[in-house]
Order: C-alpha cells, then structure tokens, then sequence
C-alpha cells in the first residue's frame, strides 16, 4: 500500500542534504567532548529546533591549538561542527574567519567558493533548506563567539523560538 | 433571506463515510517538493479546511460582505446576521447556556490573554494562586507569569508523571484555598493526554477557585459540553477544527464575563464615548473591540456545521481507531519510543515519539521527503518536554479525514528513517 520512496538512489533533494559524509561525521564526531584547559568558549543554541552547542578553545596567541565541542542537536549541526574543528584546529584566527566567512557564503549559495572548507563543503545542499542553514551554521557562529575572548555572551541562530504546535 | 442563502447542515449524523470526507479536501490529493503524495499527519499545529468552509468565506466576501453591527443597510445587516448566527451555532456546539458568553476572539491565545488581563488582573490579589499543570501549551504560561510578575501573584504547576499523565497526589496539595484560578487544558498537544477534568474541577470547585480549560485540542475532536464539565471560561481555536486562521473563541459564564474588564478598547465595544469618559457596551460586544474577523467567523460556522453533520462522537471514535492502530504499528518500530499514556483512551489522536539517535528535526525532514507531515520540536509545550528530559519529539496527529493506509506510510517513513541513519 504504502510505497517507501527510495533514499538510496542517486540525485535526490534528500542526498544532497544527507549526504553519506555528513552521516558519517553525525554517527563519528571528531573533536567532540570538553578540554581540560580551555582559554575560551562559548554556547550556542538553536531554539528552534532545540540544537545547543558548547565550543572550546585553547589559543595560544592567535593560533587554535585545540578546540572541541559538545551538546545536542539534529544531524546537521552535529555534522557540521565536527567538520568545522577539523577545519579549524592548528589555523590562526584569521584563517578561522575566512572560514567562517566562506561557510556563510556556502550557506547562502549552495556553491563551494575559492576558500577550501574541505568536507565542510558536503553541506551545500543544506542551502536549498532555508529551514535548515541556521542548523548548519551554529557552530560556526559560535565559534566566532568563542573566538572573541572578551565575550561569554551566548548565541543563537534564531532570534524566534515559536512553535506552533 | 441569509438563512437561505446559507443552508443549516442536516441535524441527522451520516456515516463515517471516509472517501466522502476525503472529497471535501481537495489538498490531501496534492504533492509535496519531493514529489511523494501528502499525508498530513500536523492536525495538531492546524487542521485542512473542506471545500464547504472555504465556500462560505467566498460566498460572505462575494454576495454579503459589509461591516456589522453598525449599519442600516442590507449589507451590513446580512453580515450581522451571519455573524451572529456562528455566535449561536457555537453556543449550540458546546452546549453553552447562552450565545452571548460566546465572545469571538483572534484564537485560543488570545482569549486565554483576555481572560488574564480582563478577569484575572481585576479580580486576583497578591498572594492569591494560580495552579496550571506542567502539560500545557505555553499559551496557558506565559499569561499567567506575566500576571505573576506584575501583581504578586502566585503560580504553581502540577507535575506530570513519566507516562505524560498529571501527578494527581500532587494535584490534590498543590489546589488549596488560596487557589484562585485553575488553568488547565482538556488535552494535551504535546502528547495527547487528556487530562482528568471530572477529578481536577471538583478540586478547584471545593476552593471557589474559577476554571479556565484550554480547550484548543479538545474541541476539535471530542463532545466538549460546557455545562457537564462545570468550568467558568473555556478557550479554542477555529483553524484547529476545519476554520480559518484568526478566528478563536472565549466562552465564559455571564457572571463572569459581565463582571471583565476590557482588554481592548475602541469601536463596538462601547455604549457612549465623551470625550472625558466612555461607558461600555453589553458582553459579548464589551469584549470584541474593533472590527472582527467577520468573514473568519462565518466561515467557521460552515466548520461547525460540517463536525455537527459527522458527529463528534464519531470523530472521537475514528481517531481512537487511528491512534490505537499508530500507537500497535509505531511501537513495533526498532528504536521507537512512544511518549504519553499507553492507553489509547487515555489520548486524542496525538502520537508523539522519538527514534534512538535521530534527531527529531532529522525525522521529520525525511519523512516529508516521503511525504509524511509530521511536527518535530518542542510543540510549544517546553515543560513538557523538560519532564521528559528530551529536546524535541517528533509529533503525528490525526483527523477526520486520515485513514490506517496513512498510519503505514508514517511508518514505512520512519523505517526509511532509521534505515538512513544507520541505527535499524
Ligand atoms: C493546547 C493548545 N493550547 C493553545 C494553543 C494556541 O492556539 P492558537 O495558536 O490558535 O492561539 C494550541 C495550538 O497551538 C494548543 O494546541
């Protein structure tokens, strides 16, 4: 009666936002779990969906010598900040900002730019998600916060938490 | 006459005729972006509208559309008609004594906010209580610790316990004689539990204490009948019953509405404007400052009209058969956990659930990409979520117009679901 679509199959929506590397990075964080000596750090939530996100850092001038995170949340921001560590860990803040500028722009169009965001760069499709960029790019928003030592305000993607259920 | 151009629907119930029903909604035959054919499983969040409804509001703005209340010509004197005609279906709907303690507002929201700002904030003394339960919609919160933190008032809440029922034991010490106001709701949307009215209201009732049922997910689906449940204000929301967006209800006991300030004020709802002073207009007029949302509210008669033809006993029972069926089949799922009472009884057609290491938000994208509209979040209800020491929950409600064939293909998705992620 009820005909199960297939998700394996090649060149749907659905594989270009879940594609097997992110799956891969969801099942097997890198860098996930807290630092014993961390100079900075920050949150980040996502209320919308409810993702939260702790990031912490160990710079030692302007160089991110060691940085992991933890929390919860759905796939995508699980993913991404995985990706995101190993995009940043042993770079200087200021490549830590391009970064974070070119998964914006990632965000925004659906194309990998110059900047090399490396497996970053398998969430692409997430830009034909509006819903869900915001899931995707909290890691990286929190890091920023991270990165400004000053700050231990904490961030969120969405300034909306509504819900209508 | 109005009366005629509109035809009153046949007071003998027809039976459940499912295809029949399925007809009068046109957008369950659509696609969704991916391709797969809909099932709305999101009745919950808002209910689809059947052509019947969506005719009356084209019909009202075509052939009747003026303002009411205030005009002499035909016109505006067909519109108040109309108007105050649904005033009436609905009082018949609720078995309300009296059609003018039916006060039409913009949704459950803001009839539960009027009765806080209207009744709550003129007659609740600091140090008097107010008891909630930890089940309800943030809707029947935040008004009242609004309140709170504005009067010195105090606000308690009955826990729920592991199975998303209210911890009665608790219940029973926390509505005491400084309770003033109990605020619960009849169902829970989070979970579907229905709360125990028949105990709680006695309670509140041995105390003075008024009550005030949100009634938003219990109207749509079940005999709600105001006198038998012996409460003061009862709040719901037309879109969650086959009306419009913007259209609520508040029913209140006259005494009590009589007795309210008003929230807003403006046109309609006065009797004499000087510039100095005003004095204002009789219930329901009092409280529905400004022009309403007329042609809403006729629309939600044509709703109303289309539940009373099926009968609500037999929405109750067919979403029982499809809450019965999901809460067999979903169960069955590897990883599945089903939160709320085991008892489909003890439920509306709400199933709300989680698989092991997927997120909800993740569950219901791949579900839509087959189709299936579920909700995943926190459902307004954050509470309930904290007592369940979970995020989020992936959500599927029921209606008059799901059928089993629906319930498999949620199924089937959530399978698929679990199959992607790696965890089936
Ligand atoms: C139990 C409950 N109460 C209140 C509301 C709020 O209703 P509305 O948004 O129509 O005002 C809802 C639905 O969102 C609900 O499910």
């Amino acid at each position: 009666m009820t005909a199960t679509r297939d998700l394996e199959s090649g060149g749907s929506l659905m594989d270009d936002l879940y594609r097997e590397v992110i799956l891969e990075h969801y099942r097997s964080p890198r860098n996930r779990g807290e630092l014993d000596t961390p100079t900075c750090s920050a949150d980040g939530a996502n209320p919308l969906c409810g993702d939260q996100i702790h990031i912490e850092l160990i710079l030692d001038g302007d160089e991110i010598v060691d940085l992991k995170f933890s929390g919860e949340g759905c796939s995508i921001s699980q993913a991404s900040a995985s990706m995101m560590t190993e995009q940043v860990r042993g770079h200087d803040r200021d490549h830590a900002q391009a970064a974070s500028d070119a998964f914006q722009q990632l965000m925004l169009t659906g194309e990998p730019g110059e900047f090399d965001l490396g497996d970053s760069e398998m969430l692409a499709g997430v830009a034909k998600f509006p819903a869900r960029v915001k899931c995707a790019s909290l890691a990286w928003k929190t890091l920023e916060q991270a990165l400004k030592t000053d700050s231990t305000e904490p961030v969120t993607t969405d300034e909306r938490t509504a819900d209508h259920g | 006459m109005v009366q005629q151009a509109i035809p009153e629907g046949q007071a003998t119930p027809r039976a459940y005729d499912i295809a029949k029903i399925r007809r009068d909604f046109p957008i369950l035959n659509r696609d969704v972006a991916s391709g797969a054919k809909l099932v709305y499983l999101d009745n919950a969040a808002t209910s689809q509208r059947p052509v019947q409804v969506i005719a009356e509001i084209t019909r009202f703005y075509r052939d009747h559309n003026a303002n009411i209340h205030r005009g002499v010509h035909t016109l505006s004197q067909e519109a108040t008609g109309l108007y105050e005609g649904v005033r009436e279906t609905t009082r018949a709907f609720i078995n309300a004594p009296e059609a003018r303690e039916i006060v039409f507002t913009s949704g459950t929201t803001e009839a539960v906010n009027l009765v806080a700002h209207g009744w709550a904030r003129k007659f609740l003394q600091p140090g008097d209580e107010i008891v909630a339960t930890e089940l309800e919609h943030h809707s029947n919160i935040v008004p009242w610790q609004m309140l709170r933190d504005e009067r010195g008032i105090e606000l308690k809440f009955i826990p729920m316990l592991a199975d998303g029922t209210l911890d009665m034991d608790a219940a029973r010490e926390l509505i005491g004689p400084k309770t003033k106001l109990l605020a619960v709701s009849a169902m829970s949307n989070a979970l579907g539990t229905i709360l125990p009215l028949e105990e709680l209201v006695p309670l509140a009732k041995a105390h003075g204490a008024t009550v005030l049922v949100d009634a938003a997910q219990a109207v749509p689906h079940m005999p709600i009948d105001v006198q038998a449940l012996d409460v003061d204000f009862v709040a719901f929301s037309a879109h969650k019953m086959l009306g419009p967006t913007g259209v609520g209800v508040l029913w209140g006991r006259f005494e009590l509405l009589d007795a309210m300030d008003p929230f807003m004020g403006g046109g309609d709802m006065i009797l004499t404007v000087t510039t100095e002073e005003s004095t204002w207009a009789e219930v329901p007029a009092k409280l529905e400052a400004g022009t309403p949302n007329i042609g809403g509210v006729v629309g939600f008669g044509a709703a109303l009209r289309y539940l009373d033809e099926l009968g609500m006993d037999q929405v109750r029972a067919h979403e029982l058969d499809l809450t019965r069926y999901a809460l067999a089949r979903l169960g069955d799922v590897p990883g599945v956990t089903i939160y709320g009472p085991d008892n489909a009884e003890d439920r509306g057609g709400v199933v709300s659930f989680s698989l092991e290491d997927v997120h909800p938000h993740d569950i219901g994208q791949v579900l839509d990409d087959q189709g299936v509209a579920i909700r995943a979040g926190h459902h307004c209800a954050q509470p309930v979520m904290a007592a369940l020491e979970v995020p989020a929950t992936a959500r599927a409600s029921f209606y008059i117009y799901n059928t089993r064939d629906e319930v498999d293909s949620l199924v089937s998705a959530v399978e698929a679901t679990s199959r992607m992620f790696g965890t089936g």
